[in-house]
């Protein structure tokens, strides 16, 4: 039988239909997707859609440099002559970059750690665990990632590095707390007393309980990291330019404020409308969810 | 009693956790790749020179010897030179860490009450315009990177308005307060020098707000849910039943309990704000531990970055007790001693 004729894929299907209707219900989230997908969409098609894709790395063009947004460039053009549209929506591409990488690099590791600790509670995993969870909680990811960034040699790859080894201990801790009271649930003791194994109680009775926090929280985070990195790009500790990566752009354009504002302005929004987008999009998950923890 | 058993136990884990942190950024300020004694030396100075320095800072020997060099000097106060001033880093925190602590204190006091504030006027109205304008406030503080305030309020009230000062603690006509604390305001307030204590106000305002923005918001966020759930609960309506004077239930009844969660993540807020100031002390010259510390991060200066980790590391400790005390006040349930969240 087709997998999507089983009786388990068609009850999976109709709650996430019914997670989909309540969402769209919702106009935060909504809102929040457009703005997502818009992204989106700038980023994965800029050569096609950017009116000077050209201009997205080493370009010059002194004839018109430092203009004013006009028609011909509706975000004005930089002291190089670049057009600042087009530049964003390269920019877009390192942003979301940025974001899906360190998810994709933090999460497993994270949540598995989470779940051991959570599942293992009150043993020598559990402290272990935590412990070093505690010590990179110490301190603000930021200033962490700014130490490690020191080190290495600024790249929009090293960057993102720095992250990833800053923010997997939130979702440590987020799993943790989740995990450790699952496993108290009667449904993971019939579990235990079945002899299931433990991957099996693991990663198919607690982890599908935590799916939801876990999501919300990832598109939360996806704001927070594309922050952080602008962040590093504006101290130039991450991207290097030419790279068109919204921080570093704004950190060119901050030397030529007040008179040439459109330089920095427009990249700052740029960062704003992407990191709004994930916001109300986690909001909407949380609501949906009916979280409290995330 | 219990207090300070509470305060002595959260003191001995910090220290296991001020450890680990010792232990974290010694490696990665000594493992990750890059020659620290060449990058200060410069590449023409001589390979003697070079190989000199490296004993001295002891970078010749292994690692675990290295740590135990580094750790025994940090705890006698000593945290090395640094590559860059040439001047023992301590010497350098203590000039730099009160400008840092004053603005981020301030930052802080301007977060929690505007916050906590404007959450409580949103909750109680909730649904109402008055709730819907503190909504996007709150969305814009969220999202909006607090370097992108700082110089958008630079730009705003420094250079178009004229409101407020540009950069630094103190107008160039205005002497310094002598320094006992090394935080200016509060140096001019023990003086009576009420001309420089205005005049450090004043030069406070615009990295301080940049700095607030961002938790503002997300305390905003926090007070107005809990504030507009609880004020749906029976024991509201009990109290007003009652015939309690509606100021009292406001203020007793429905705000003291609903500042809790908004406590809980005060920690949290005053950490993101400490480590934006790295960011916003860069743009508006604040002479202070954070432009420091991202100084010595761009020019890789690898002993006074290790110091301004643990330093902040140190700072947080303290913090997030104050925090756990203040939540334990508020909360009634969370007996001292007893862990949180249980």
């Amino acid at each position: 039988m087709a997998f999507w004729k089983r009786p388990g894929f068609q009850r999976r299907w109709d709650s996430v239909k019914r997670g989909w209707y309540k969402f769209s219900k919702n106009p935060v989230s909504v809102v929040g997707l457009f703005f997502v997908l818009l992204v989106s969409f700038l980023a994965a098609f800029a050569p096609y859609v950017a009116p000077y894709p050209e201009h997205a790395g080493r370009f010059v063009n002194f004839s018109e440099a430092s203009q004013p947004p006009s028609l011909k460039h509706p975000f004005g053009t930089d002291v190089f002559g670049r057009d600042i549209l087009s530049r964003v929506f390269f920019g877009f591409r390192y942003s979301l970059m940025m974001g899906v990488v360190v998810l994709l690099l933090v999460v497993p590791p994270g949540v598995v750690l989470g779940l051991l600790a959570g599942y293992y509670r009150g043993t020598w995993i559990d402290t272990v665990i935590m412990r070093i969870t505690d010590v990179f909680l110490a301190v603000p990811p930021l200033i962490l990632a700014l130490a490690v960034c020191s080190v290495l040699t600024p790249s929009v790859f090293n960057a993102m590095m720095a992250v990833s080894l800053m923010w997997w201990p939130w979702y440590t801790r987020l799993v943790y707390g989740l995990a450790s009271s699952i496993r108290n649930e009667f449904f993971v003791q019939a579990a235990e007393v079945a002899g299931a194994s433990r991957s099996h109680i693991l990663f198919r009775e607690i982890l599908p309980n935590c799916v939801s926090s876990i999501f919300t929280k990832m598109s939360l985070d996806m704001g927070w990291v594309i922050l952080i990195g602008s962040s590093l790009s504006f101290v130039g500790l991450g991207a290097q330019p030419p790279t068109p990566d919204l921080g570093t752009m704004v950190a060119d354009g901050a030397k030529y404020l007040p008179d040439q504002w459109w330089i920095a302005v427009f990249p700052a929004l740029a960062i704003m409308i992407t990191v709004l987008g994930f916001n109300l999009i986690g909001d909407g998950l949380r609501d949906l969810f009916a979280l409290e923890e995330v | 009693m219990k207090v300070l058993k509470f305060v002595a136990k959260r003191l001995l884990m910090s220290i296991f956790v001020l450890f680990g942190l010792s232990i974290l950024i010694f490696l990665v300020s000594r493992v990750l790749p890059g020659d620290p004694v060449r990058m200060a030396l410069g590449p023409r100075a001589p390979e003697w020179a070079v190989q000199n320095m490296r004993e001295q800072m002891h970078l010749d020997k292994p690692l675990y010897v290295q740590y135990y060099y580094w750790l025994s000097g940090a705890l006698h106060g000593d945290l090395g030179q640094s590559l860059f001033t040439r001047r023992p880093v301590m010497d350098d925190i203590k000039e730099f860490l009160p400008a840092t602590m004053e603005l981020a204190l301030f930052a802080g006091l301007i977060m929690a009450i505007f916050g906590i504030l404007l959450g409580a006027v949103a909750g109680r109205y909730s649904n109402t315009w008055v709730d819907n304008t503190v909504r996007i406030f709150s969305y814009v503080g969220v999202v909006t990177p607090s370097f992108v305030f700082a110089i958008l309020f630079l730009l705003l009230f420094g250079y178009l308005l004229r409101w407020f000062p540009t950069a630094g603690r103190l107008s160039a006509g205005i002497p310094r307060p002598p320094a006992i604390t090394g935080m200016v305001t509060l140096d001019a307030l023990i003086t009576g020098n009420w001309a420089a204590l205005g005049d450090a106000l004043w030069h406070m305002v615009l990295p301080a707000v940049s700095l607030a923005l961002g938790g503002m918001a997300q305390e905003a966020r926090i007070t107005r849910s809990t504030i507009s759930d609880n004020l749906r609960k029976d024991y509201i309506g009990a109290a007003r039943g009652f015939g309690v004077p509606e100021r009292l239930v406001m203020l007793k009844y429905l705000l003291k309990p609903s500042l809790i969660p908004t406590a809980s993540i005060l920690g949290l807020d005053f950490a993101s704000l400490l480590a934006n100031a790295f960011l916003v002390e860069l743009i508006f010259n604040w002479p202070g531990f954070s432009r420091y510390g991202i100084n010595a991060m761009l020019r890789k200066d690898l002993n006074a970055v290790s110091a301004v980790v643990m330093v902040l590391g140190i700072v947080f400790v303290i913090v997030n007790i104050l925090v756990d005390l203040v939540v334990a006040g508020l909360d009634p349930r969370i007996r001292l001693g007893a862990e949180r969240g249980k």
